[in-house]
């Protein structure tokens, strides 16, 4: 059918990927549905417990539209989420998108200045430690990516604390922002959280930036520029870097969705006001319809993320850009 | 054979973790739940780390719950690796559709991020340790999967599979005595890594308050019982924490030696 039309092999790349990523997300929404059907009893049971009276029950099912078959509170669950409508919290009973708005933006908000961070910061690292490659510069960074990734983010999360907040008073260990502070003020609170975020994502991307351009430096064409006697700052900048950008973007994008998962944990410990500690607060009251709104998005930035990464890397793949 | 000063250093520290582990109320001067002083007492001579928040002796809790971190992720870990290791040979050797199914089903489970997936399991799961050995063991498997299918499908296609395969051998016997034994290598370096993994996903969820529930704690459930001290430049949070790094190096120190020296056998053999 397609064939027809004779698209550009890279738009057609780029539309099969597309079509794969929202096959993805609708699989994803089947098994984070699926995921609260698991239990022993039902949602009913699990909100009031085992000594629960058959009556209550009975209202409480029926209320939730439990006695319909799976299938079609599935259909009518994503259909009302696909129209914005996330249902109402069972324990509060307030409308969840409501309560998600702000918090939504809060996170991003905190993953934003992360990435701002963090990004620029591995790739001169991933720089540096290529231009003293086995040298003490280059040993120190990847002994300290070693660390990194065994560190779980609330170790470093307290340290911080620990020394910045209360030995020394610099900043405040609980990061909490509301509407009208301004933006420097918001800054100014999320200084730590945003730290351990950098430190836990840095490492990764720092070790692929290094291998991303240690693997271009092997090139022909970068001994040539050696030979006609270029410095090494210009070696690496104008020769290897502009080449090695679709890898380095992959790595930037795939980290940047981890970031979905370290921003869970990092909320918790500043009793920061964002999508995390939602998701977290709720997990523990059995509160399934917010923790289904929660993980769907989670899942929805995490699969999107995915997605343009692999876009990244078709789009900057000049072997498809001119069709045979 | 020399074995490098970081792999020793490494050795040395999992070996007393699990050593601690195993003999956890030998050693323990006091017990798990036995309150024994004020709340978050300094460190003495009677107490060497202090107390906790409810005046229990951190030093016994610290050995106690280690004892759970690692019986709990080792666990979690086998379950994880015979889960997925036998699932992804089995994918190889049969192939066909039924491999097709299995990778799209894994594929699928490693598109949601693995904190958010076991949050909404747990949400509606009854918090308890079989709970979380099965959770953590299923959605990690998919990463033993994806490895050992790897492995299985290049080993499928060697000759001596081939000649086994013609004398008619059953598949579990192709699974379990051709491909199992040459997949092992490749698997055991995995094997630390995965466990890493299990020992910080476990203190994440046990930090976040759903993982393993009091009187019984986990180092990280030990750091989410102390933590409110933080803020009074009280350390007992810190301990635990530190412990858990200490544990997630010392196995990757000794996950990474093993990684090249099975690299470096490969290299030998000309493959």
């Amino acid at each position: 059918m397609l064939d027809g039309l004779r698209l550009h092999p890279v738009v057609k790349l780029v539309a099969q990927r597309i079509a794969l990523g929202i096959l993805l997300l609708l699989a994803a929404s089947v098994m984070i549905f699926l995921g609260t059907l698991v239990l022993p009893g039902d949602v009913a049971q699990a909100i009031l417990g085992q000594s629960a009276t058959p009556v209550a029950l009975a209202n409480l099912r029926e209320q939730m539209g439990l006695n319909d078959p799976a299938w079609q509170r599935y259909l009518h669950w994503l259909y009302a989420a696909l129209h914005g409508d996330l249902g109402t919290s069972l324990s509060n009973g307030r409308d969840i998108a409501t309560q998600i708005g702000s918090r939504l933006g809060n996170t991003l908000f905190l993953a934003f200045w992360a990435a701002v961070v963090a990004v620029p910061l591995a790739i001169l690292l991933g720089l540096l430690s290529v231009r003293y490659r086995n040298r003490w510069p280059d040993k120190l960074i990847s002994t300290l990516s070693l660390a990194s990734i065994s560190l779980p983010e609330f170790f470093i999360g307290y340290v911080l604390i620990y020394f910045f907040a209360v030995r020394l008073g610099w900043f405040t260990s609980v990061a909490t922002i509301y509407d009208s502070m301004d933006l420097w003020d918001k800054l100014s609170a999320i200084v730590l959280p945003v730290t351990v975020l950098t430190m836990v994502i840095l490492a990764h991307m720092m070790r692929m930036t290094r291998a991303a351009i240690l693997n271009v430096m092997q090139a022909a064409y970068i001994e040539t520029a050696e030979l006609k006697g270029l410095t090494q700052f210009t070696v690496i900048f104008r020769h290897a870097l502009p080449n090695a950008i679709a890898p380095i973007v992959n790595v930037v994008v795939l980290n940047l969705a981890y970031l979905v998962v370290g921003v869970v944990v990092v909320e918790v410990i500043f009793v920061y006001p964002g999508m995390g500690q939602y998701l977290v607060d709720h997990v523990a009251k059995r509160d399934v319809p917010v923790v289904q709104a929660c993980g769907l998005i989670f899942a929805a930035v995490y699969i999107g993320l995915n997605l343009i990464a692999d876009l990244v890397s078709i789009v900057t793949n000049p072997r498809l850009r001119h069709p045979k | 054979m020399r074995i490098p000063i970081s792999a020793l250093i490494g050795l040395f520290f999992t070996g007393g973790f699990f050593l601690m582990a195993v003999f956890a109320p030998l050693i323990a001067p006091y017990g798990l739940a036995e309150v024994v002083g004020d709340v978050w007492e300094p460190r003495s001579a009677d107490h060497w780390l202090g107390t906790d928040n409810i005046g229990r002796d951190l030093l016994s809790r610290m050995i106690y719950g280690g004892r759970t971190t690692i019986l709990i992720a080792a666990l979690a870990t086998v379950l994880s690796f015979s889960l997925g290791s036998f699932l992804g040979f089995t994918a190889a050797v049969i192939g066909g559709w039924i491999d097709q199914l299995m990778s799209r089903l894994v594929d699928l489970l490693m598109s949601i991020p693995t904190l958010i997936f076991a949050l909404v399991v747990l949400s509606v799961m009854p918090v308890n340790i079989t709970t979380l050995i099965l959770v953590m063991g299923i959605l990690d498997s998919t990463r033993v999967y994806r490895l050992s299918r790897a492995v299985a499908v290049d080993i499928n296609v060697q000759d001596f599979v081939e000649a086994a395969k013609l004398r008619g051998e059953r598949r579990s016997w192709i699974i379990f005595r051709e491909i199992l034994p040459n997949a092992l290598s490749p698997l055991v370096a995995e094997l630390g890594l995965r466990f890493i993994f299990a020992v910080l996903f476990l203190s994440t969820l046990s930090f976040l308050g759903l993982g393993v529930q009091p009187p019984a704690s986990d180092w990280g459930g030990m750091v989410k019982e102390n933590k409110d001290g933080i803020v009074f430049g009280i350390g007992a949070a810190l301990v635990p924490a530190a412990a858990i790094s200490a544990l997630a190096i010392s196995v990757n120190l000794v996950a990474d030696w093993v990684l090249n020296r099975t690299s470096d056998l490969k290299g030998g053999r000309g493959g």
